[in-house]
């Protein structure tokens, strides 16, 4: 039994690979016109699946899920027009640095947010400075440059759909997600 | 900006309804509001045009009316390309100009000609010569509006033009482009991912913009002919807000790769990297001057965004906007002279600056306008806004008077750009 994980694994993530969009550089293709209409991959095709396959006893990855540790916790919120870590996110902060540190295999990209007011673009520029923010903390702690990608989702990934004060600060985010999380 | 609201629906929402293809979403749209002075107009029905499948005329007339400068007076004649015009008659029933036309079958095809009469001066406006095949009844009709739009107007008509837009339905992103009065909606990508910032070539043959299908803003650009696309940035970090140059060859771009958002500049197939401007802090949403000698810019470092101008040789940015403490997405008019940007006033609402006076009006009364972009022949702008919670687009002339609305139904429609001329 324990033989087949890795292959159910392997199988998991080759249907994970298929539901994603195969739009690559030169082979743009009009995909279906007609959303919703018969398209197979209209279902979960918006869901990013989360695979960890190491993720067994003893995996260094094992305590990035575990809800006991500080690692399991990933998002920093930022105060409105703010891209300070707030004194309440400094030990998740360093839990990571540290943990990057002592795993310089590991990689991790961080993903900023804004909230939906204003410019799409701005927005996006907004929630990089947030991702920004948290590279420059977890660089300062002892990770490496090539561990860390800082990216923007902007205003186009809003955890909290709704459109007022409570929403928008739950969107001026940014996430720590692992290899194998995105 | 309290004008009286003119609603115009029907005609052009009617055609939309009969003639939209039910699978896909059809882009609708409504005028709210006409110019001052519409000058009254004819279009009779031409000769010989019961013999096509679809009609031309009823295409000439949508686009006159929804362009809010004509009032289209309906006629029952029928009157042929050299029918006899006695223009102290039309002129006596409040018709200042006429058109008249002729279609003739010439085998498989169709040849359209057509006459424009200036009933107030009693002088002939010239005409147009048209071959044609039956599904071109549309394409033949925009031709015809544009040409008496030129005529009586003095400046292009956009009538032959397609604009781009991002449609969200449930959780999937398309990029469509369709004619300018929303009909032949083609849907060039679809994502389960947000796609932004589509933007024209100057040829118009492909779109350049922003999609995060790989978890992370990376910019394409697109052909529209022939659907193959390429991507021009994918750096560590984000690569965001394309504009083109005027002469098609490079984009100015935003990458963080060096931390924050900053400009570069970008051959159109992705080489020859180079630094437009430096700040600490964000420089986003690059736009050119239709010259090419200035990028316009959305810039934090003054504190708050605001739109700032840098020679494209390079140089000391200077500071464009001043008023309020949150201007943004700037965008020039073909002839260089004037500035359409968000500026946040109650709401975000487009304003438009004069650039020689500095003179700034704001042209709407919305609360979440975003992404102006001009008509090719600078009279309206298109922009994003929302009605009841949902994304439409709008459009409004400079002067404020004429405006549109153009919706999907039950989508959200953002991220709209007015594509070019067709070459002549």
């Amino acid at each position: 039994m324990r033989k087949m994980i890795p292959a159910l694994l392997a199988a998991l993530l080759l249907a994970a690979c298929s539901s994603t969009p195969k739009t690559e550089s030169g082979g743009a293709k009009i995909e279906d016109r007609t959303p919703g209409s018969g398209a197979t991959t209209d279902g979960n095709a918006g869901k990013i699946q989360t695979i960890t396959p190491d993720a067994t006893n003893g995996s260094p990855l094992a305590i990035l899920k575990d809800p006991k540790s500080i690692l399991s916790k990933r998002s920093i919120y930022f105060d409105f027009d703010s891209y300070v870590i707030k004194q309440e996110h400094q030990a998740l902060v360093e839990a990571h640095g540290k943990f990057l540190r002592e795993h310089p295999e590991l990689k991790v990209l961080i993903q900023g947010n804004a909230d939906e007011r204003g410019s799409r673009e701005y927005n996006l520029a907004l929630g990089q400075k947030r991702a920004e923010a948290v590279r420059k903390a977890l660089t300062l702690l002892g990770a490496k440059d090539a561990q860390i990608e800082a990216v923007s989702l902007g205003e186009e990934k809003p955890k909290n759909a709704g459109h007022d004060e409570a929403a928008w600060a739950e969107n001026r985010r940014g996430d720590i997600l692992y290899s194998g999380e995105f | 900006m309290t004008r009286p609201i003119i609603v115009f629906r029907g005609l052009v929402a009617l055609l939309a309804c009969l003639l939209a293809i039910p699978a896909l979403a059809q882009l609708t749209i409504e005028i709210t509001g006409t110019g001052a002075n519409r000058i009254p107009i004819s279009i009779a029905q031409f000769e010989g045009e019961t013999q096509l499948p679809k009609s031309v005329t009823d295409v000439v007339r949508a686009d006159l009316e929804r362009s809010g400068l004509f009032k289209v007076i309906g006629i029952p004649s029928t009157l042929g390309e050299t029918a006899t015009v006695d223009a102290a008659d039309w002129k006596s029933r409040g018709v200042d100009a006429l058109a008249v036309g002729t279609i003739r079958a010439a085998g498989d095809r169709y040849e359209v000609r057509f006459r424009l009469h200036d009933t107030v001066k009693a002088a002939q406006l010239g005409g147009l010569s048209i071959s044609m095949n039956a599904a071109q009844n549309r394409a033949t009709g925009h031709k015809i509006a544009d040409f008496i739009y030129e005529k009586l107007i003095g400046e292009p008509g956009t009538f032959s033009t397609s604009i781009a837009y991002v449609v969200k339905t449930g959780g999937r992103y398309q990029l469509q482009v369709a004619d300018a009065d929303g009909m032949n909606a083609q849907t060039a990508l679809s994502s389960p991912e947000p796609i932004i910032s589509p933007t024209w070539s100057p040829d118009g043959t492909r779109l350049a913009y922003v999609s995060f299908e790989k978890k992370k803003p990376v910019i394409y650009v697109h052909s529209i002919v022939t659907s193959q696309r390429q991507i021009v940035a994918n750096f560590k970090g984000s690569n965001s807000a394309p504009a083109w140059s005027p002469d098609g060859r490079r984009l100015a771009v935003v990458l963080t790769k060096d931390g924050n958002s900053q400009m570069y500049s970008v051959n159109a197939d992705g080489s020859g990297v180079q630094r437009l401007a430096s700040s600490p802090g964000i420089d986003t949403e690059p736009t050119f001057s239709p010259d090419g000698s200035y990028i316009y810019f959305t810039s934090d470092r003054g504190g708050a965004p605001q739109i700032y101008r840098v020679s494209a040789g390079g140089g000391d940015p200077q500071r464009v906007t001043f008023d309020g403490t949150y201007n943004v997405s700037p965008h020039l008019s073909p002839d260089g002279k004037s500035l359409a940007y968000i500026t946040r006033n109650g709401g975000f609402r487009v304003a438009l600056m004069d650039l020689a006076t500095r003179q700034t009006q704001i042209l709407t009364d919305s609360a979440k306008d975003e992404s102006p972009s001009f008509a090719p022949n600078g009279r309206m702008i298109l922009y994003a806004s929302e009605i009841g919670g949902r994304g439409v687009l709008a459009a409004v002339s400079t002067d404020g008077r004429i405006k549109q609305r153009l919706s999907v139904a039950a989508a959200d429609v953002r991220e709209p750009a007015w594509g070019p001329l067709p070459k002549k």
